[in-house]
């Protein structure tokens, strides 16, 4: 097991923010906690990485005791906190160059891990790092939590406040880190970047709702989902609401997901329903179950 | 070693790229020791006076000559009458008025006493006093002068000779307060500040999971500050010596080594500030109620502490500033060696280790 987590639950004065939580990670693989702000995600990436000792329970990364041995793991993973921890006032190469040195390594020595995220910015390697560009901060960061080639890898909250085709390619590194055996535990408030995870758990008020693959996740969704449409949709989301046999009313994206409590649910009797509500270009499709869904099933 | 010496570099473009505090480190020391030293001072200078004289005969006229000769007066104007005195005084022309009686010289050689009357505008005590004292010392040279040829009995005659600072200038009493201030200034509160940032941007959080030990990073970042205040320690005796002609009595390299032990005292307070302040701005607060308001009213820099009631005097003990001041007098001044301010040496040191291993203790290896 890369990552152990055994019991943990740990409060902040009144507020417990990480509850009863368990979870173990294989070695190379990549993992999500998949929640809300507030989840309790940031708190176990501290208790994980030693900065925060946990109330109860017990946690292990790369076989090295959290409490115990500290100074071990300290020496084995790479953290990359939720706000891009980089010296402003730094050059690109300056800020690289300073992490690998305090981690006793140098820039030459791994340049073949980052070489894939570090050349995309090294045309700005003279640059300050407080003038980039938030998806540029991001890959600076995680070549900076990269450089002295740790066994696991701590990321919070990579891609919050970076644009979609940064967050695309940055997933799409994650993929190629983890070929090369490095195993990963990330967070996100993004359903969609879940699917990209080997495992997920979804985790909400400190507690892990599910822990599974994306695939089973949503393949365990009970219901059917069907995407409804018209021209004034807060109205449809009243309307929908006050539907008797609706299950679950939420909006999502351009559309409204939508189930009903019956199995033998007939969409037609919806759209005639919907018509005498007088809306106009009412469209109903039944659409794929994501882990969005799933998730606001099993938080409700 | 290697990992440590990485550290250091980076504190150094910290602080050579960030103006400001280039400003503060290197602007201040100079900007102040030209303040203290040139514009304020408690020395008089052409104090402009009147005259009011109701006998106008050869002995007062003479009194005036010598007054007005003087560089620390000049005769403004002369007033004729009892009004206006209140009048110039209130117009803010003059800071003193100096009036004699009718018939002076009569009075004099007849009754062998004449009076002067000295009027000064006290709201600014200090001047007023320094005023009337200059004029009674010009009159009684006078005095003793027409007296030289007639013999007085009983006459006690006082002497007084201010040793250390003869000229009594008062750039000599500022200089090692503004130092003080100065490297307290730049060691504590610069070095609070840039811990505390760290804690701010978020980037403690990567040194506290990185196998650099947290003495590391403490001694790292008290390194190059240590290094620049040495300098202004530096700038700011060259500049006392040759702009001020302030004399160094005693061993520079005594100095030097005192300055050190304070530099690192205040670093160390520095530190202290860092451990329980969450963000930049409170440890400037901190810095600046905390240690600079202490320095410059409690150390005995303006105010003497033996005027202070007694509960301050206990409290002025347990500020630094005080004790190095007293060990800067010393050497600059009164030329002493180490054996005549060990005391206030071992004071500091215990001080210096104290708030260390508090700082130790109170450093956390982790976020709470």
């Amino acid at each position: 097991m890369s990552i152990s987590v055994q019991h943990i639950s740990k409060s902040f004065k009144k507020v417990t923010a990480v509850n009863d939580v368990s979870f173990e990670l294989k070695e190379g693989e990549l993992f999500g906690l998949i929640g809300p702000d507030g989840a309790g995600k940031t708190t176990i990436f501290r208790i994980l990485t030693t900065l925060l000792f946990a109330d109860k329970g017990t946690a292990t990364v790369a076989g090295f005791d959290v409490i115990g041995d500290y100074k071990e793991i300290r020496n084995n993973v790479g953290y990359m906190p939720g706000k891009f921890s980089l010296y402003q006032d730094l050059t690109v190469e300056e800020n690289l160059d300073f992490f690998a040195t305090i981690f006793g390594t140098t820039i030459e020595e791994n340049y073949e891990l980052i070489k894939d995220i570090y050349v995309q910015i090294e045309p700005f390697k003279k640059r300050r790092a407080g003038a980039l560009s938030g998806g540029m901060k991001q890959k600076l960061a995680l070549s900076c939590a990269l450089i002295h080639k740790p066994k696991v890898l701590f990321l919070d909250e990579p891609t919050t406040g970076v644009d979609p085709v940064s967050r695309k390619e940055f997933w799409e590194m994650l993929k190629r880190l983890q070929q090369k055996g490095i195993t990963i535990l990330v967070s996100t408030p993004y359903m969609d970047e879940a699917e990209l995870c080997d495992r997920i758990a979804l985790i909400q008020h400190g507690k892990i709702l599910q822990i599974d693959t994306p695939q089973e996740i949503i393949k365990h969704y009970p219901k059917k989902i069907y995407d409804v449409k018209a021209d004034n949709m807060y109205r449809l989301l009243e309307s929908l609401k006050s539907f008797e046999h609706h299950y679950s009313v939420y909006p999502f994206g351009e559309f409204v997901h939508y189930t009903d409590k019956r199995e033998d649910f007939n969409p037609q009797e919806l759209q005639q329903y919907l018509a005498t509500k007088n809306h106009q270009n009412i469209k109903i499709e039944i659409t794929k179950t994501t882990i969005e869904d799933t998730f606001m099933e099993l938080a409700k | 070693m290697k990992r440590f010496i990485g550290f250091v570099k980076k504190e150094f473009y910290h602080i050579f790229r960030d103006k400001r505090s280039l400003f503060i480190l290197f602007g201040m020391p100079i900007a102040q020791i030209l303040l203290f030293g040139f514009a304020i001072t408690n020395e008089i200078n052409n104090v402009d006076i009147a005259i009011f004289d109701k006998s106008n005969d050869a002995t007062t006229q003479e009194i005036i000559q010598k007054i007005s000769a003087s560089k620390y007066f000049s005769i403004k104007q002369n007033i004729t009458n009892e009004a206006e005195i209140e009048t110039v005084f209130q117009k803010g022309k003059v800071l003193a008025v100096l009036v004699f009686e009718k018939d002076f010289k009569k009075n004099l050689t007849k009754d062998n006493a004449a009076k002067v009357h000295v009027i000064t505008d006290a709201t600014d005590p200090n001047t007023a006093n320094s005023i009337t004292n200059y004029i009674s010392a010009i009159i009684g040279s006078y005095q003793k002068e027409i007296n030289k040829n007639s013999t007085l009995e009983y006459q006690i005659e006082t002497k007084s000779r201010m040793v250390y600072n003869p000229e009594l200038k008062s750039v000599f009493m500022f200089v090692p307060g503004v130092m003080t201030i100065i490297l307290m200034l730049v060691s504590a509160m610069m070095t609070s500040i840039s811990i505390t940032r760290e804690k701010e941007l978020g980037t403690m959080e990567i040194l506290l999971v990185s196998p650099l030990k947290p003495f590391q990073v403490i001694v790292g970042k008290v390194i190059p500050y240590i290094f620049l205040s040495i300098i202004n320690a530096i700038v700011i005796v060259l500049l006392s010596i040759f702009i001020f002609k302030m004399p160094v009595q005693g061993s520079l390299f005594l100095l030097a080594l005192e300055s050190v032990l304070f530099i690192i005292t205040s670093l160390s307070l520095g530190i202290l500030i860092s451990t329980v302040s969450a963000t930049q701005q409170t440890a400037m607060m901190i810095s600046l109620m905390g240690l600079m308001l202490p320095t410059i009213l409690l150390s005995g820099f303006i105010f003497p502490i033996s005027s202070m009631p007694l509960p301050l005097q206990i409290i002025s003990n347990i500020i630094p500033a005080k004790w190095f001041i007293l060990i800067l007098k010393g050497i600059m001044l009164k030329g002493v060696g180490l054996c005549f301010i060990w005391k206030e040496t071992l004071i500091l040191a215990g001080m210096t280790l104290f708030f260390i291993a508090l700082s130790i203790k109170k450093y956390k290896i982790r976020l709470e």
